[in-house]
């Protein structure tokens, strides 16, 4: 209908819209290219992040306000019985937490009875996930946190259930953070009941993770829970990643494919936190490469590890 | 004709546009989002046409991709084309009547929409959802009222302008 019936426009008139658009065309076209190869972009996308924060906190605005509304104007009963609920669960938590340190007190003797290095600490900063809804294509979140706040680019992302994905770009008061569950994000895993090492790789559905191209030997099955094995050094190790829902024959029969529930609450939750991002402790988790030299002095304990890797390679060699 | 467009109207439909891409709205809604940034980008092609209209909607649009997180350039290239198509056969829809021109909104729209797949998938994204392939249908059953309530602000304006 478009092209239908329309008289041809004149020469000069033509040009003067044609040769615009060619600009803008190619402008993009750099752009693009430009972001997706991850060249240019995060301090332009930062730039102009800076410029258009004011437009996320307004989208927020409603239902912030619609949650406050909803808290002024529920009744006092409510509240109270919310308020016993939650005093029931903070005792509750209380009795693990002390249980887990008496626990962690132990670890932490037996550390230095072999002679390790003893800390393992978690510095986290708490961040609010701004309420936007970004591109349905992709799983990300909006933080509320930037620079100017200590936010780094590459910082891991969890919450009280587990990992929940990587902060990716930074600007001055905010931060954009890939999901695990997105299309483009792999995260490198390790079965907690055997050991064996993977990857897990995001669908672009909220609730499910791929672990594709695992050896049929391995050992693996419905219910292993799944950690961050710290491996390439992104993400500190141990942190719950999810539990296998489903193993099965992938499409070349060669390798199984696992499909994992993640631990996190991906869809669910405003408040996250962000891991800062220290020294990572090579003693938690997987065993040292041999070919890995530590700055520390400390390191010896890394080559006699490295003799005895858990029963299967991350790659397969099937 | 740039008289009788106020800056804030133009302006205001164009960040309520930006605000509108990324406000959390209930789930059966937020698929079927309407893509108003570009329904507010046609409506000011087609009422005051001008010199930088494709310049300001290519810079409109990168301030959209940032805004919904999306490739940097994409939407820029989308509502540059968009609003190149709108001027090219402007002398068309303006006369058209309501349901005809949102018809030709409805052909824009899914021009953008084989536009946005294509980009999407050259860069590796998946085929779009059943909400995504619907939005040209939303923006044509969206269109006569936006272009109402367009009207009608702009008109008020005018007659305000008039009046005094």
């Amino acid at each position: 209908m478009i092209h239908s019936g329309s008289p041809a426009p004149k020469l000069s008139e033509a040009a003067a819209g044609t040769l615009p658009l060619l600009a803008c065309i190619t402008l993009s076209a750099v752009l693009m290219v430009a972001d997706h190869r991850g060249d240019l972009s995060p301090k332009l996308r930062g730039a102009i992040s800076t410029a258009v924060e004011p437009i996320w906190r307004f989208a927020a605005l409603p239902a912030a306000l619609w949650r406050w509304a909803d808290t002024a104007l529920s009744r006092q009963q409510v509240l109270a019985e919310e308020t016993v609920e939650l005093r029931r669960e903070l005792q509750l938590r209380d009795a693990q937490l002390a249980r887990l340190e008496a626990v962690a007190r132990e670890n932490q003797r037996l550390r230095a009875l072999l002679g390790g290095k003893a800390d393992f600490r978690l510095a986290v900063q708490m961040a609010g996930i701004v309420d936007v809804d970004l591109d349905p294509w992709r799983q990300r979140v909006r933080l509320d946190r930037g620079s100017a706040e200590g936010v780094e680019v590459g910082q891991a992302v969890i919450d009280a259930g587990g990992m929940l994905g990587q902060v990716v770009q930074v600007s001055e008061h905010g931060a954009t953070a890939l999901l695990l569950t997105d299309a483009s994000h792999s995260v490198p895993v390790q079965v907690v009941r055997t050991g064996l090492r993977l990857v897990a790789v995001g669908t672009g559905k909220s609730d499910s993770l791929r672990v594709p191209n695992i050896p049929q030997s391995a050992d693996i099955r419905e219910g292993d829970l799944l950690v961050t094995s710290g491996i390439g050094g992104r993400f500190p190790a141990g942190f719950a990643v999810g539990t296998v829902r489903a193993v099965g024959a992938d499409d070349t029969r060669l390798f199984l494919v696992a499909d994992v529930t993640p631990a996190a609450q991906l869809d669910r939750g405003l408040e996250v936190l962000l891991v800062m991002r220290g020294d990572i402790d090579v003693e938690i988790g997987p065993p040292i490469p041999p070919g890995y030299v530590d700055p520390a002095p400390a390191a010896e304990a890394g080559p006699g590890e490295a003799a005895a890797p858990p029963p299967t390679a991350a790659e397969p060699a099937e | 004709m740039n008289r009788d467009t106020p800056v804030w109207l133009r302006l205001g439909s164009l960040v309520f546009g930006l605000l509108f891409l990324v406000l959390p709205l209930p789930t059966p809604f937020d698929t079927l989002r309407p893509h108003l940034l570009a329904l507010a980008l046609i409506y000011w092609a087609l009422e005051s046409p001008g010199r930088g209209g494709m310049a300001l909607a290519w810079v409109v649009g990168l301030l959209a991709d940032v805004v919904a997180g999306t490739l940097l350039g994409e939407q820029a290239l989308r509502m540059a084309v968009l609003v190149f198509l709108v001027q090219r056969f402007r002398a068309q829809l303006r006369f058209f009547p309501l349901w005809q021109q949102s018809a030709a909104v409805g052909l824009l729209l899914l021009n953008d929409l084989a536009l946005m797949t294509s980009i999407r998938l050259i860069a590796g994204a998946g085929l779009p959802g059943w909400g995504q392939a619907l939005a040209p249908l939303v923006g044509l059953a969206m269109w006569p009222w936006w272009f109402l309530l367009l009207d009608a602000l702009r008109l008020r304006h005018r007659e305000r302008a008039g009046g005094r």
